[in-house]
């Protein structure tokens, strides 16, 4: 037993002095009120910058589902003295390169240019124009309006998005996360709609500026509050409520399909919840890792049910899903239903095996310096540091975090967020 | 006294001839090509290997037979046990996957630096010592199966261009879809694997590419150790199975459950062969960023936002290609408007072209971005192991990509007219239409309220 504890200490000194620094974070706060992480970086002439705005579609108001979407989408559609074919043309004219997302919690605007002042000066000042003075303009609302419900509508006859609607509204009866714009509430949105939300929630103290490459740090503090001055004024947006767990439940939705399409979860897990690396890491054996796991190995290498296996977690500002997914053609979605949860009892009634968690940790220390070999992947997993709020050492603690978890941390874990009572399941096209 | 002096002064002058020489290559005395280009910016490195066998290599029969032992790979060897390949990866804190298209099949790892060496060593068992088990196999194509079902049967676009294929091709292997037909997965033996394996998996027919922080002499000591040993064996011959000229527009429906309907166009082009002779593939492909490189490019500005005739409408031709090469129109047409309506909407711009040609602007526009793309592009080093696998093989040296940059760059306005003029043509055409069919019974969209 001593010896045992002696060795497991032992590994750990090990782990730490292996354990590799993730990149070095300037963090401030811009005299705007946004909060700003910047990474220092010349190694190639390219700036990236992403500015994060809590402005996902968590925000929509009910019955305006898709507005935080089209706000987003409308932001480089027109703004104070440029049209959105002018915006369109200098981006290209100067090789820079817009890009962006809405998730449920964040809407993220993202440019990448290159960083000689004649490139980045003039793709900066377009940039904050994207930001600071969108104009919504009335006919480019209504086309985009109607793209919008176009590729609602064609995304509502698709297996995969029925399933995943109807996971997330089994998952989130009442609450924000669990509502979806649909081609009704889209086409009720109003102009107004827009400006309004825009200006409540596209605000400095709802952003967050991550800056990664070829400027100085002066230069980086200018940008930031070049880009984050001109924003609304705050007005104090509501923030999300917590989501109330659902009863387990299972729903069965017919589809000409032929593969049935199969989703089991619950809300499970907050961004900055102490428990994410024992879940991360048991996960990892469950259904995380790639061709290792056990769902792969039960689902698709023992019985060839399904070519996409899967489990994970989503951590969101409000307890974000833990989903398992797969696709199975209809006659066998029951049984592939059945070895699904009979692998997710036998982990959540054992835990992993040694040789699975030391597997897991194998692959989660060592593949880290891969999460961080472009400045592209150093922008995502800073701006997660920035939005959330996480530490600024989270990174360089990330392997021994990881290290640390021990078989029974993810039991427990697994016992405090997964709980069958609450465990919904969808299963769209089967039989 | 003389000599010592001159080595610094030599290794001075070596210098900025080494930096030239990025990427390195060396070829086994098996055939196999091994390319390495340094990337010291982050201590991770790409390691791929490439076939030249894809789909196109095929016959009748045993279409997806190339994707099939794609996934066959990871089912062992002697040495290395069914499913052990993917859990050495991971156990090395490695991400592995494969590719099959019609041209190749390529298989990649991205590992830290320090776990290369043994990437190159299972690469290398593989290659030769693949143990093609009959009970693994027999599960394996009911994963095909699946993955056809998943991304084909399922997905109406995949459908159109699958259809778009086997019309616009016929007698060239183009005309059949990586994954195969299901009827040959359904009737596919071990045998077949086999034979598909036999015949390619050969260092002569395979080169290596990697790229990351590696010193290039060390990478070519661990390729002789581990690849250097296979045994090369003559590659059957290849017929050219040219497709005849096309002397006429071809066309097509799919009908399946969607809403949006979409039209799909794709015209007989070249492609690039001689990287210095050839003209039309840099003008094709300079033509396809005007029409679509950016979002004023011409089709979004006409089609989508002045006429509001398309929800989506696009362009896609890939420049280098085995087989020959088609130059795609695509598109969903707005509420309201038809899909022969976005049909005409697409050739009237095809017309505009030929009529007007295209500005300065325009074109200065196309550079402006193909430079900044050279240099986005560093930041991935799978993205640049990619572009070296890809350039390779069409048959075009990556040694030439500059050149192709440089060439790209000095296309005319009047070149780019020209190629719209002569290849955009409706003998040269074929459309595919999906006519989007309800779905037999609409599923109830389920309401937001509770409901247990």
């Amino acid at each position: 037993m001593k010896l045992a504890k002696f060795l497991s200490v032992l590994c750990l000194v090990l782990a730490f002095q292996a354990a590799e620094a993730g990149p070095k974070i300037d963090h401030w706060l811009a005299p705007s009120g946004a909060r700003v992480y910047f990474v220092e970086n010349h190694g190639l002439p390219i700036l990236d910058v992403q500015v994060d705005f809590a402005a996902g579609s968590a925000y929509d108001q009910p019955g305006k589902d898709g507005l935080a979407s089209l706000v987003h989408a409308l932001l480089d559609m027109g703004v104070q003295g440029m049209d959105e074919m002018q915006i369109s043309n200098r981006l290209a004219d100067l090789g820079a390169l817009l890009a962006g997302g809405v998730g449920m919690d964040r809407a993220s605007v993202s440019l990448r240019t290159l960083s000689a002042d004649d490139k980045r000066i003039p793709a900066l000042e377009i940039f904050r124009a994207i930001l600071s003075s969108p104009q919504f303009p009335a006919a480019v609302f209504e086309r985009e309006k109607a793209r919008s419900v176009a590729a609602l509508k064609e995304a509502l006859t698709r297996p995969d998005t029925i399933a995943s609607r109807a996971f997330w509204a089994a998952m989130y009866p009442g609450h924000t996360y669990g509502r979806y714009a649909t081609p009704e509430t889209v086409n009720g949105l109003q102009g107004a709609d827009l400006v309004a939300f825009y200006r409540s929630h596209y605000t400095a103290r709802r952003a967050t500026v991550t800056i990664v490459g070829d400027v100085s740090r002066t230069q980086a503090e200018a940008l930031a509050q070049q880009l984050s001055s001109d924003l609304p004024a705050d007005a104090g947006a509501a923030a999300l409520e917590v989501p109330e767990l659902p009863a387990a439940n299972e729903q069965r939705i017919d589809h000409p399909a032929a593969q049935a399409h199969v989703l089991i979860g619950l809300p499970a897990l907050r961004r900055g919840d102490p428990d994410f690396f024992p879940l991360l890491v048991g996960n990892y054996s469950l259904g995380g890792g790639g061709f290792v796991s056990r769902l792969m190995k039960e689902v698709r290498e023992k019985r060839g049910f399904a070519y996409s296996v899967y489990s994970y977690f989503l951590p969101l500002a409000q307890p974000g899903p833990f989903q398992i997914g797969l696709q199975t053609k209809k006659a066998q979605a029951n049984d592939a239903l059945k070895v699904t949860r009979d692998v997710l009892a036998g982990f959540l009634a054992q835990g992993p095996s040694k040789a699975e968690l030391q597997a897991a940790k194998q692959n989660l220390v060592g593949s880290f310096p891969l999460r961080l070999d472009s400045n592209r992947k150093i922008l995502e997993n800073v701006s997660v540091i920035g939005f959330y709020g996480f530490p600024l050492d989270y990174l360089d603690r990330y392997t021994e975090n990881v290290e640390k978890v021990t078989a029974a941390e993810i039991k427990a874990a697994f016992a405090r967020h997964v709980k069958p009572e609450n465990m919904v399941t969808v299963v769209v096209a089967g039989e | 006294m003389l000599y010592l002096k001159l080595i610094p002064f030599l290794l001075f002058l070596a210098t900025p001839a080494v930096a030239l020489a990025n990427p390195f290559e060396q070829q086994l005395a098996n055939g196999l090509r091994v390319i390495v280009k340094e990337d010291h910016r982050a201590p991770t490195v790409a390691h791929m290997v490439w076939y030249r066998a894809g789909s196109m290599d095929e016959t009748n029969g045993t279409t997806g037979v190339a994707h099939l032992l794609e996934h066959m790979m990871f089912k062992g060897t002697p040495t290395t046990g069914a499913g052990e390949f993917s859990r050495l990866v991971a156990a090395a804190g490695g991400r592995d996957n494969a590719f099959t298209s019609k041209d190749y099949t390529a298989y990649f790892q991205q590992v830290p630096k320090q776990k290369l060496a043994q990437m190159m060593q299972l690469e290398a068992d593989r290659m030769r010592h693949l143990t093609l088990d009959a009970k693994e196999f027999a599960q394996e194509i009911k994963v095909v199966m699946e993955e056809r079902r998943l991304r084909t049967e399922d997905q109406p676009q995949a459908l159109l261009g699958e259809q778009m294929g086997a019309m616009a091709f016929q007698a060239h292997p183009y005309r059949v879809p990586v994954i195969g037909w299901m009827n040959d997965l359904e009737s596919m033996t071990v045998q077949d694997a086999r034979n598909w394996y036999e015949r390619w998996y050969v260092p002569n027919n395979a080169f290596v590419v990697i790229v990351g922080d590696v010193d290039h002499r060390a990478v070519f000591k661990l390729a002789e150790k581990y690849y250097g040993p296979l045994k090369p064996r003559a590659l059957p011959a290849r017929k050219p199975q040219d497709e005849p000229g096309q002397s006429g527009m071809r066309r097509l429906t799919v009908k399946a459950p969607a809403d949006l309907p979409v039209v799909l166009m794709a015209y007989k082009v070249p492609v690039l062969r001689d990287v210095e002779k050839d003209v039309d593939p840099y003008a094709l492909e300079m033509l396809a960023s005007v029409l679509d490189g950016h979002e004023a490019a011409r089709f979004s500005k006409s089609l989508i936002r002045e006429q509001r005739l398309a929800v989506s409408a696009g362009v896609g031709y890939d420049a280098t290609a085995r087989g020959p090469g088609l130059f795609y129109l695509q598109g969903s047409p707005s509420e309201g408007r038809t899909r022969a309506e976005l049909e005409a909407g697409f050739r009237a711009e095809i017309t505009r072209i030929v009529k007007d040609g295209v500005d300065a602007d325009e074109l200065a526009r196309a550079r402006a971005q193909l430079v900044a793309s050279q240099i986005y592009k560093l930041d991935s080093m799978f993205a640049q192991a990619m572009e070296i696998g890809q350039l390779e093989t069409a048959g075009i040296s990556y040694r030439q990509d500059k050149r192709i940059i440089e060439k790209l760059q000095s296309v005319s306005a009047e070149q780019v007219r020209a190629v719209a003029q002569n290849y955009l043509r409706d003998e040269q055409l074929t459309v595919a239409e999906l006519d989007p069919q309800p779905l037999p019974q609409t599923p109830r969209v389920p309401s937001a309220t509770p409901r247990h």
